[in-house]
């Protein structure tokens, strides 16, 4: 019952979309308030109906209702109940329900928060989105509805998948996809402006501080996934370039360059054609990486079960939705394109050059991700393109935005000298090398990798720190928090620097055989197997190494890896056990019994040195991105705009 | 105007790749090497657990048997990992592994750690042969019968379906050899 209850509410999220879609573009073309207004109303309740469907879906898995299909893949009587919430998410179908959420939720916030905006822009920006939730509601409905029945319902359900039973994994997709939706309102805004053919720099003011939301989750979520494959999957690596995970990068990448146009573009008016290019492919290769997850077009660990007509489906929807937006792009953007122009030395290059080196490492992924398709089909022979490209084309492309960043910050709009920008800058940069050389000496860390990420990563640091220094002396009131997000974040790629440096530099390895009390010393530490156990959860059960770790004869630390068996489904996992610390996490996980008789096992032992600095460089990305967005000055901007368009209509009624 | 519509145009021809890719996606995970129905390439290489000794692909001539290419980099063949067991377990013919351009450490590393399951690895860390035998990507699986000839492939991870799949090719061409 509940099950069909959730079919309708999505049926009607469905047709309030389409009235969304149609009615208050309709009254924005004819100039009719009430029309235009619609849009709020249809808003709220497509948001309802939506969270509706979802709570639905929650309830039928909470009380195991194995009568649906959805729920009889991906869950099980022993799931415990906070997986069987998040198990909503766990596969293909209840994933777009969640998608279709949030972008209703976004939908929402749009409404609610741009009330002052004017009325017809406004009304247009959710059409546009409207569209979009159409298209993933029909999705749903016509190719992966959720809601489905298995009648004669299976006693019990298969289970859902052990990689997803866990912490990390209950955030990662929605975060992931708060980011992915969230572009969508950028890219509402942009076609709404190019719609409107409005002065363009004032839609870029009003979807700033959505696209630097979009951007600081995608951020969490993109590092969320990151450390959950650290400590799930057994290995120790941190990113695997795997074409799923590519498929979230790369909107990142677009993404980047995005929050840096939209500044030039608001600021100066320049490049204001880029910016729309810029927030219409973001969106659009959200798209394609739902479209790469779930067509089979590329096998990855990620996919879900894969389906040609979904995969269809997906790709007819990208074709509808970006290409009627480069389209229209194409139309009208000769009306748009009014840049002012600059000097070859001034901000505006430098962003560009952000710019220029994030798109190009964006086509590069993009590229590397589709290489397999193309040399198949050009029957080119077969290349394989493996971490050992991507790792090498970053280096190349981020070396230069690494060495430029800091100055951005110091150059002048329009015009400026190198000198005037170099200049207050060079106290950092010395001191960021020696200091890089200290703290490797000190960390006695001599290789060319941990040099220079020492030195890019400090540089990055001081170098903003240095602008906030500079900034604070010469105004009194403190920085206003745009500018202190964006050192906040240029600092974060520093630290994030550090981190992977170290850790690809001066990783410690070890693997070794151990039997009960026998103890091995790695690094200064000293690991002592105490003894191999069976522990049992609630639908699994596991061999457990119970360990304690002593340095200089002290015992700082008992660690206990698992080596689970999942019931339902027979798959083994790796449970790694970690000491985790700002300078070095310890990680223990367990390989193969070697001996029975002997309780015998092999063991691998990492110390992986600064590891957390990855992360938390990525959290100090999206924390700035955040203080960015609720800068004062967007609020006062559309109060304002909102009082110059009273005084516009009263000035039209007089 | 061109300009303005070459975003349009790239768009397009993205679309274009996805659309054959998907057409072709199960053809190419299937049965797409030219070298299927033809002898498998001799090539003669180290082994992984004893790297001064080398074995050849002709070895095995006069027995079905199965090659599996991995790598430790390969995410994939960790997923595949318990289904080329069962493979090597339930089939009855040798699986043998094929150690594809990775290093020698880490490839043993991995095997601790998820269990040799194979008969023996042969290991081409340049990837040269691999060329040869027309690897497309690992995971990847071989079956090959008396006479030496490539008979299937398959290629990405071992499923339930797969190995499924693979028994019942491997029953058949075992029937061949018995006729």
């Amino acid at each position: 019952m509940i099950a069909e209850l959730g079919q309708v509410f999505l049926s009607l999220a469905l047709i309030l979309a389409l009235v969304l879609s149609v009615v208050p573009l309709y009254g924005a073309y004819k100039n009719r308030p009430a029309l235009m207004a619609m849009a709020h109303t249809l808003v709220i309740g497509h948001f309802v109906f939506a969270l509706a469907a979802y709570i639905a879906l929650s309830i039928v898995f909470f009380n195991h209702d194995f009568t649906v299909t959805y729920v009889a893949t991906n869950s099980n009587l022993l799931l415990p109940w906070y997986y069987r919430l998040s198990a909503v998410w766990g596969g293909h179908e209840g994933s777009l329900l969640l998608w279709i959420l949030m972008l209703a939720g976004w939908m929402l916030l749009v409404s609610l928060l741009s009330r002052s905006l004017p009325r017809a822009f406004i009304a247009r920006v959710l059409a546009v989105m409207g569209m979009i939730s159409v298209g993933f509601l029909l999705f749903t409905l016509l190719t992966s509805n959720p809601f489905d029945r298995l009648i004669p319902g299976p006693l019990d359900g298969q289970d859902l998948n052990p990689l997803l039973q866990d912490p990390g994994m209950i955030f990662h997709p929605p975060l992931l996809y708060m980011g992915y939706v969230g572009f969508a309102v950028a890219f509402g805004f942009a076609i709404a402006g190019l719609l409107g053919g409005r002065v363009e720099s004032e839609w870029v003011k009003w979807s700033r501080p959505w696209t630097l939301m979009a951007w600081a989750f995608l951020t969490v979520g993109i590092a969320l996934g990151s450390w959950w494959a650290y400590y799930e999957l057994g290995w120790g690596g941190w990113w695997f370039w795997d074409p799923v995970e590519n498929a979230s990068f790369i909107p990142w990448l677009i993404g980047t360059a995005l929050i840096h146009s939209q500044a030039v573009t608001e600021k100066r008016g320049a490049f204001p054609a880029w910016t729309i290019l810029l927030a219409i492919a973001a969106f659009s290769m959200s798209l394609l990486g739902t479209f790469l997850v779930r067509s089979g077009v590329l096998t990855s660990v990620h996919a879900f079960a894969n389906d040609p007509e979904r995969g269809m489906f997906i790709l007819g929807f990208m074709i509808v939705v970006t290409g009627g937006a480069l389209l229209l792009y194409a139309l009208r953007a000769p009306r748009i394109m009014t840049g002012k122009g600059f000097d070859f030395m001034s901000r505006e290059s430098l962003l560009l050059l952000n710019n220029v080196f994030f798109t190009v490492s964006a086509a590069m992924v993009l590229l590397g991700t589709l290489y397999p398709l193309i040399i198949d089909m050009m029957g080119w022979g077969q290349i394989s393109v493996g971490p050992p490209y991507f790792g090498a084309m970053f280096v190349l492309l981020m070396t230069p935005v690494v060495l430029l960043m800091p100055l951005g910050p110091f150059s002048r709009w329009g015009k400026d000298e190198l000198w005037r920008v170099v200049f207050p800058l060079l106290g950092s940069l010395v001191l960021s090398l020696v200091a890089a050389l200290i703290i490797v000496a000190w960390l006695d860390a001599w290789s060319a990798r941990a040099i220079t990420g020492w030195m890019g990563g400090l540089w990055l640091i001081f170098g903003s720190f240095h602008y906030l220094f500079d900034r604070q002396k010469r105004s009194r009131f403190g920085l206003p928090r745009h500018q202190l997000g964006m050192i906040m974040a240029h600092a974060g790629v520093g630290v994030f620097i550090i981190g992977v440096a170290m850790v690809e530099s001066a990783t410690y390895e070890r693997d070794v055989r151990l039997t009960p009390q026998e103890s091995v010393s790695v690094a200064g530490y000293e690991f002592t197997l105490l003894e191999v156990v069976s522990v049992k959860g609630p639908n699994w059960i596991a061999d457990e190494a119970r360990f304690t770790i002593s340095k200089d004869g002290e015992v700082i630390q008992e660690m206990a890896p698992q080596k689970r068996l999942y019931h339902r489904s027979g798959q083994t996992m790796t449970q790694v056990a970690l000491r985790p610390g700002l300078f070095k996490d310890l990680y223990i996980a367990m390989g193969e019994e070697l001996d029975a008789q002997s309780n015998a096992w092999s063991i691998r032992i990492h110390i992986k040195p600064f590891i957390r600095w990855i992360w938390g460089g990525a959290l100090l990305l999206a924390l700035g991105a955040t203080l960015a967005a609720t800068d004062r000055r967007y609020r006062l901007q559309q109060r304002q705009s909102a009082t110059e368009g009273v005084d516009a209509s009263a000035a039209s009624s007089a | 105007m061109i300009r303005l519509l070459l975003p349009l145009v790239t768009f397009v021809g993205l679309i274009g790749l996805l659309i054959i890719g998907m057409q072709t996606a199960d053809e190419r995970k299937l049965v797409d090497s030219p070298l299927v129905g033809r002898p498998i390439p001799n090539l003669v290489l180290p082994q992984l657990h004893q790297p001064a000794k080398t074995t050849s692909t002709a070895d095995r001539l006069g027995e079905v048997w199965v090659l599996n290419v991995w790598g430790s980099w390969c995410q994939s063949c960790r997923i595949e990992h318990p289904y080329v067991g069962r493979l090597a377990k339930e089939s009855g013919v040798p699986v043998v592994g094929f150690n594809w351009k990775d290093e020698r450490d880490d490839a043993l590393r991995w095997l601790s750690q998820f269990g040799d399951v194979w008969a023996y690895h042969m290991v081409d860390y340049e990837g040269r042969s691999a060329i040869d035998l027309g690897v497309y990507g690992a995971p990847e699986t071989f079956l090959i019968d008396h006479r030496g000839i490539i008979r299937h492939k398959h290629i990405g991870p071992i499923d339930e379906t797969i190995l499924g799949d693979l028994m019942a090719r491997i029953q058949r061409l075992q029937q061949e050899v018995g006729a």
